[in-house]
């Protein structure tokens, strides 16, 4: 009996670690009333940059106040295929990148110009569907933030709008404002603020599918059906600059092939949601958790 | 008073009344600042307690704030190794005497000022203590470095059981000797950029730029101090523990010349990362660490057979299964190179392959998901590393019979499920889809929190113990005031 029990509790242990995860689980469905299609206007001049506040300066641009959104990204989709500026090769959905100059330094590998993943269909988090001819979206994900797209996908969708990704300054720049708070909102970070890991919003379920996006604008003070959010925009207007999807930027720097995401997601810690968080990654990887939004010059 | 003065005579005056305090320093600030990050932040403990202690938590400070934790928490642990080195090797008095009291002085400044600092407001006077804290520990070594001067022959080895040159010089002394030198050397390697970045006030942590292709001098070296340190702390303990085993014999001769070549080259190839040498720095590391891991394997081949043999020595002729039962008969002595055995996989492995599959696997994930690798398996070393320490503590406050056995396979089996969690934690992404990894996150942090908890509780059981027993006025304080662990070397 007594090596009965330590077993049935290693067995249910074991099994509970590797039950598979719904990962089309029921989505609540909310309308934040915040317009995706809108863009903000940042100001030239200097800010404080990175977690040491030196002082930078950038021009004036403007910045979307929302990342792309799962059904601004379907519509691109359509157009870019009819247009012929994607390819679709099997699961793949690909575009033209022009390539980045090698320099050759240790871990650097070569970006050639050619055709780059844009999105993977068969990706089980893929929210976009594609029946062979038009792309749809998973009811219930329009106005959730599109994921699941490499650095390309995104290159690609601003580009083909004749805009751009922001630079990292840019991004952070939009995000902190002038002063130099640490959160997009100021000073401190409490749940109702941002989509974190194990924020407790409506649509994470932590003992299950874990955290899951939540609609671009999420946290704009409203109440959904008893959950309270709390204002959390930027000085300039823009949401979910911390936390939800990691954001691509446009940077491309000499000697390495990283990619720079910045402002944390939902699978992060509330740390990694401070505005001169970085991450990096491959300009080909893509996940879930991992958005981005765009720029264009005023 | 005369009783304060004999308990503070046993604390501040005695080997194992030092570690005790030691470890009980090491206990509160794991136990007050665990509560601060990971599930305790998810379920809102951080908040109560960063409310209950007042503490001054800005957000940009956190990078600072968390290196002056890790330093004041290892500043305890290099002071334990350092009391067991002045109790276990022969040295003169006046430089046992003054080594104990200027680090004990050193680690106690280091630890409350650079707390205090950190997490309490910025009084500037306080950051100085903590600078000169860290002088003395550094003055400390100093002096440890002279006093294990192997070339004196009143230290030299009579005993041809144990490695010595032809002119008697003791092999494992000049190990010792080795490895306090390059801690020292090693120690400025983060000094140096330490007051570099820490005057500008742009504190960092090393994971956090481990891709930029270019890196300053500064840089490197912070990234060469932090994993030399570790390195060192885990080579003193194993030398530690070979001399409280008694290893001897042909594996010994074998091991310490492997130990001595595997210390010096180590360091000189973490050296060369601030220098002209970095394209080869890692070559001439893995070098060093060859030697230096195999005299640990060798450390752990005899001391398994050692326990073997006396386990079954009244025995005509052994059965495997006898064989096995005396190998784990005592968890204190087969705990210490069992964990070595166990740091393979949850850091030699997962080091080595992670250098060999770096650019193929690794570098094509998000750099926080490297980063997890990385912090994870220090992490996992520190804590070996702190399991070894507290085995050995074990046996040195007399643990016997079923206190024994249940404090030994507490600590190997609730740090062991903890540690196995963490490496499958920080190597998921082989084989699980970020997207499906929930319930196997769930389930490695349960493993983690139950291991990490029980283990904290039976530390917190052995401390309270130890309080108690010295409210006694014959407790095993009063036996434990004179002994030095030399004395109680294994035969």
């Amino acid at each position: 009996m007594k090596r009965i029990i330590p077993t049935l509790f290693l067995l249910a242990f074991l099994m509970a670690s590797c039950a598979p995860v719904d990962l089309n689980a029921a989505l609540p469905s909310v309308e934040t009333n915040v317009d995706t299609n809108l863009w903000a206007q940042i100001s030239a001049g200097e800010f404080y940059f990175g977690q040491h506040d030196e002082i930078q300066k950038t021009g004036a641009y403007e910045t979307m106040i929302t990342d792309v959104t799962t059904a601004q990204y379907a519509a691109f989709l359509n157009k870019a295929l009819a247009t012929g500026y994607i390819k679709v090769k099997g699961d793949q959905i690909t575009g033209y990148y022009p390539g980045d100059e090698f320099h050759g330094v240790k871990h650097e590998e070569k970006i050639d110009a050619g055709d780059w993943l844009f999105i993977l269909m068969n990706d089980p988090s893929q929210r976009i569907k594609f029946d062979g001819t038009t792309f749809t979206v998973e009811p219930g994900y329009e106005n959730h933030p599109m994921t699941s797209v490499t650095w390309f996908g995104s290159w690609g969708y601003c580009g083909y709008y004749e805009w751009r990704l922001p630079t990292e300054i840019e991004w952070e720049k939009a995000a902190r404002g002038t002063d130099t708070r640490p959160f997009p909102w100021g000073d401190e970070i409490r749940r109702e603020n941002a989509n974190f890991y194990a924020s407790g919003d409506p649509f994470e379920n932590m003992s299950t599918f874990g955290s899951r996006t939540t609609p671009a604008g999420f946290y704009n003070g409203q109440t959904y059906n008893g959950y309270v959010t709390l204002d959390s925009a930027s000085p300039y207007g823009l949401y979910d600059m911390a936390g939800n999807v990691w954001q691509w930027t446009g940077n491309v720097y000499p000697g390495m092939h990283y990619r720079f995401m910045r402002g944390g997601s939902k699978d992060t810690y509330d740390m990694n949601l401070r505005v001169w968080s970085r991450n990096n990654a491959t300009p080909t990887y893509f996940s879930p958790g991992v958005g981005f939004r765009c720029a264009r010059d005023k | 008073m005369q009783f304060v003065k004999n308990r503070l005579n046993y604390l501040f005056g005695s080997t194992k009344g030092l570690i005790l305090v030691a470890i009980a320093l090491i206990a509160v600030v794991t136990a007050v600042w665990g509560m601060l990050s990971g599930p305790m932040a998810e379920m809102g403990v951080r908040d109560v307690v960063v409310k209950l202690f007042g503490m001054d938590m800005v957000q940009a400070e956190r990078e600072g704030r968390i290196i002056i934790l890790y330093h004041s928490i290892a500043m305890a642990v290099v002071a334990i190794e350092t009391y067991m080195i002045t109790s276990l090797i022969k040295m003169k008095p006046f430089f046992k005497t003054g080594i104990n009291a200027i680090i004990t002085a050193g680690y106690i400044t280091t630890m409350i000022f650079g707390m205090s600092f950190a997490y309490f407001g910025h009084n500037w006077a306080f950051h100085g203590l903590y600078i000169f804290g860290l002088s003395l520990i550094f003055l400390a070594g100093v002096l440890l470095v002279i006093a294990l001067w192997p070339w004196n022959k009143e230290f030299y080895q009579p005993d041809k059981d144990y490695a010595r040159t032809k002119n008697g010089v003791d092999l494992e002394r000049i190990a010792f000797f080795a490895t306090a030198l390059t801690t020292v050397i090693s120690a400025l390697f983060g000094a140096v950029p330490g007051s570099f970045f820490g005057n500008g006030f742009e504190a960092f942590l090393a994971e956090n730029i481990i891709r930029l292709p270019e890196k300053t001098t500064m840089q490197y070296s912070i990234i060469g101090h932090l994993h030399i340190m570790l390195a060192l702390i885990a080579i003193m303990i194993t030398l530690i523990i070979g001399r409280w085993l008694n290893f001897k014999g042909l594996l010994h001769k074998i091991a310490m010349p492997l130990m001595i070549l595997g210390t010096v080259v180590l360091n000189l190839g973490v050296w060369g990362v601030a220098t002209p040498l970095e394209p080869i720095a890692h070559q001439i590391i893995y070098t060093g660490a060859t030697p230096s891991m195999l005299a640990a394997l060798l450390l752990l081949i005899w001391s398994w057979g050692k326990l073997i043999h006396d386990g079954t020595a009244h025995l005509q002729k052994a059965t495997i299964g006898q064989k096995i039962a005396a190998l784990v008969r005592d968890p204190l002595k087969f705990g210490p190179t069992w964990q070595m055995l166990f740091m393979n996989f949850t850091t030699s492995g997962i080091g080595i392959f992670m250098a060999i599959r770096l650019d193929k696997i690794f570098r094509v994930w998000p750099a926080l998901e490297e980063r997890i690798e990385l912090t994870g398996h220090w992490h996992a070393l520190s804590a070996i590393i702190a399991t070894i320490i507290l085995l050995y503590y074990g046996d040195m406050i007399g643990l016997k019979g079923k206190a024994r056995q249940l404090y030994g396979w507490g600590l190997l089996i609730f740090s062991d499920i903890a540690l196995a969690a963490v490496t499958v934690f920080e190597m998921k992404r082989l084989f699980i889809a970020e997207a499906e990894q929930q319930p196997l996150v769930n389930g490695l942090m349960l493993a983690m929190d139950i291991g990490l908890g029980l283990l904290l509780v039976m530390l917190a059981i052995v401390m309270v113990w130890r309080l108690i027993d010295l409210f006694k006025k014959k407790g095993r304080w009063t036996e434990e005031v004179k002994h030095e662990l030399s004395e109680e070397v294994l035969k």
